[in-house]
């Protein structure tokens, strides 16, 4: 038992020394954020700001329009969100479940564009969406990911695994295929929705290269393109990037920590079919 | 009764659910496929009014006499090199742990999986301050070995392991969770058969855990070369938009952005592009190969 019991708090001890390594950049970030600027750059550097400067917060907030890129970032993620997470459902109970020409011929070619990779894809979307007159609007940041073949294939099979004899039963009652899906398929596969939504919310909300090229202007940037911005304009003032990066990081760290089941068992299922 | 044979009635429905993500597919990522194998043929070209002019190999033999090409290839074989061999061997040693440890497992999950939902943008702009060669955390914790400053983002020779340290830190979280359930999906008896025959610890490691878990293992590293390949946020902004000091983190995906969004030369980038996808498919290619030897599927 005791030698059980030390291997125990051995593991923990490393566990425990490796976890701290891995959230010191966010505590190094917070502690940052609450400097004044000469105790930023003090040698040896402080943990702890001997004063809280909370108003450096408010400061980073006004130093540029983050509030109009927050606004952007929720407006894209959720339009993005909802959107793919409707299109991914239908497709995924047409694959699922009805029989059609080319059924096959479709799954297999979407199959095979899953390991092309989006940077090649850029510069004829970029094409695209400037013969639309789409650059620098919500169009160009949100059509192009309204559908996810990725996600239309997790889901798919989640819809699988649900028993063939449901939608037999169904049928025999009279009910339509759409009413099926949104009244039975839909509710049962509830937490793999919410694992492919989550997932899509941390995407898009990160989303960095495409929404850099695709816009110009304040008014259209999401919050990572315009914390980048922001950089040139604070300069060494760290404390103000510091109090910046939290605003673009925080929200995603609550959406964790709430949904945190979630998240993980969406990589699982995802990442396990390969 | 419900027919099992498609029908032109049961087609048109199926294709009426299919087709919202039917049309955003082909327009945004089927059809840009054969563009850009086209575009990379294109010499000269009207972006303005998408006309053609001139087709040819003009592109590809720029990009194989272009020594930044090379460099960008070079670069990201380095990083993919340095990055994959360090954090599967981590993720999986802190998997194996976390499998054993019987108190705080979810909250140890939770500070390792952290980082990986931040954004790249954000914190590399936390690492670039960590990084800092005055005032940053790293050189003051080094300092304590008698380690002298060293100019991380600055220095051509440093540049590429900070680039690969923070890489290696926000990817580890997702390979740990794989790892996770390649663990939990080995059937135990296994290791207590292996148990009654006499086997130690280490030799029940090395002859039945790993060996059951290198579908796992293989998936892990087939992803994260994969995405190596594909690394673009974490330089742009590390290095504030540059390629690093004396291009020394110029990888594939970065030349691409700077011949596309920087020159506007689209059949370079288009280029350059094509071979970023025929390098990932040859080296997928090859890790399927050595997978037939070396991966146990029980």
């Amino acid at each position: 038992m005791t030698k059980k019991r030390i291997s125990q708090s051995l593991l923990i001890i490393i566990l425990t020394l490796g976890a701290i390594t891995m959230l010191v950049p966010f505590i190094w970030m917070l502690s940052t954020a609450l400097k004044t600027a000469p105790e930023t750059v003090k040698v040896p550097p402080t943990w702890i700001p001997k004063h809280l400067q909370w108003q450096n917060f408010v400061t980073a907030w006004h130093a540029a329009p983050f509030l109009t890129y927050f606004i952007n970032s929720l407006i894209v993620t959720t339009v993005t969100t909802i959107g793919q997470l409707f299109t991914t459902i239908l497709a995924a109970f047409a694959f699922s479940r009805l029989n059609f020409y080319g059924k096959h011929f479709l799954f297999a070619l979407f199959l095979s564009t899953m390991m092309v990779p989006g940077e090649m894809l850029i510069i004829p979307n970029f094409v695209t969406l400037s013969k639309f007159s789409l650059i620098n609007t919500y169009g160009a940041l949100i059509i192009p990911w309204l559908a996810s073949f990725f996600a239309v294939f997790t889901l798919r099979q989640t819809f699988n695994a649900i028993p063939n004899e449901l939608y037999y039963a169904a049928k025999l009652d009279g009910s339509s295929d759409w009413h099926f899906l949104w009244t039975m398929m839909v509710p049962l596969s509830k937490s793999a929705i919410t694992a492919i939504g989550i997932l899509e919310v941390i995407g898009s909300w990160n989303s960095f290269m495409w929404p850099l090229i695709v816009t110009n202007t304040a008014k259209v940037r999401t919050l990572p393109v315009g914390l980048n911005a922001f950089t040139s304009d604070a300069g060494t003032q760290f404390q103000l990037l510091m109090a910046a990066s939290t605003f673009v990081i925080l929200p995603m760290i609550i959406v964790y920590l709430c949904l945190q089941k979630y998240i993980i068992a969406g990589i699982s299922k995802s990442g396990l079919k390969g | 009764m419900i027919k099992q044979h498609p029908t032109i009635k049961s087609t048109l429905i199926a294709f009426a659910y299919l087709a919202p993500m039917l049309i955003i597919t082909l327009v945004f990522n089927i059809y840009p496929i054969f563009k850009s194998f086209a575009m990379s043929f294109y010499t000269k070209y009207d972006f303005f009014t998408d006309k053609v002019s001139a087709l040819g190999w003009a592109n590809y033999k720029f990009i194989f006499s272009d020594p930044d090409f090379y460099l960008s290839v070079r670069n990201t074989l380095i990083f993919v090199l340095g990055v994959v061999p360090f954090s599967v061997l981590l993720s999986l040693i802190i998997a194996l742990l976390l499998h054993r440890v019987r108190f705080l497992a979810g909250l140890f999950k939770t500070a390792y999986f952290l980082p990986f939902v931040t954004s790249t943008v954000a914190i590399s702009l936390v690492w670039q301050w960590i990084y800092n060669d005055q005032y940053g955390l790293l050189n003051a914790f080094l300092s304590h070995f008698g380690v002298h400053p060293i100019d991380w983002l600055n220095d051509p020779h440093w540049a590429m392991p900070a680039l690969i340290i923070m890489t290696i830190w926000k990817g580890l979280g997702f390979n740990i969770i794989l790892f996770l359930v390649g663990l939990s999906n080995i059937d135990k008896r296994y290791d207590q058969v292996a148990q009654i025959d006499g086997a130690n610890a280490w030799q029940r490691f090395i002859h039945v855990t790993l060996p059951l878990l290198s579908p796992m293992t293989f998936l892990v590293s087939v992803t994260s070369v994969i995405s190596g390949f594909k690394v673009f946020d974490e330089i742009f902004v590390l290095f504030g938009g540059s390629p690093g000091p004396g291009k020394s983190t110029l990888t594939i995906v970065f030349y691409l952005y700077q011949k596309f969004y920087s020159e506007w030369k689209y059949g370079i980038a288009a280029a350059s592009g094509v071979v970023l996808f025929l390098l990932i498919l040859v080296v997928t290619i090859i890790q399927f190969w050595y997978s037939r030897k070396h991966v146990h599927y029980a």
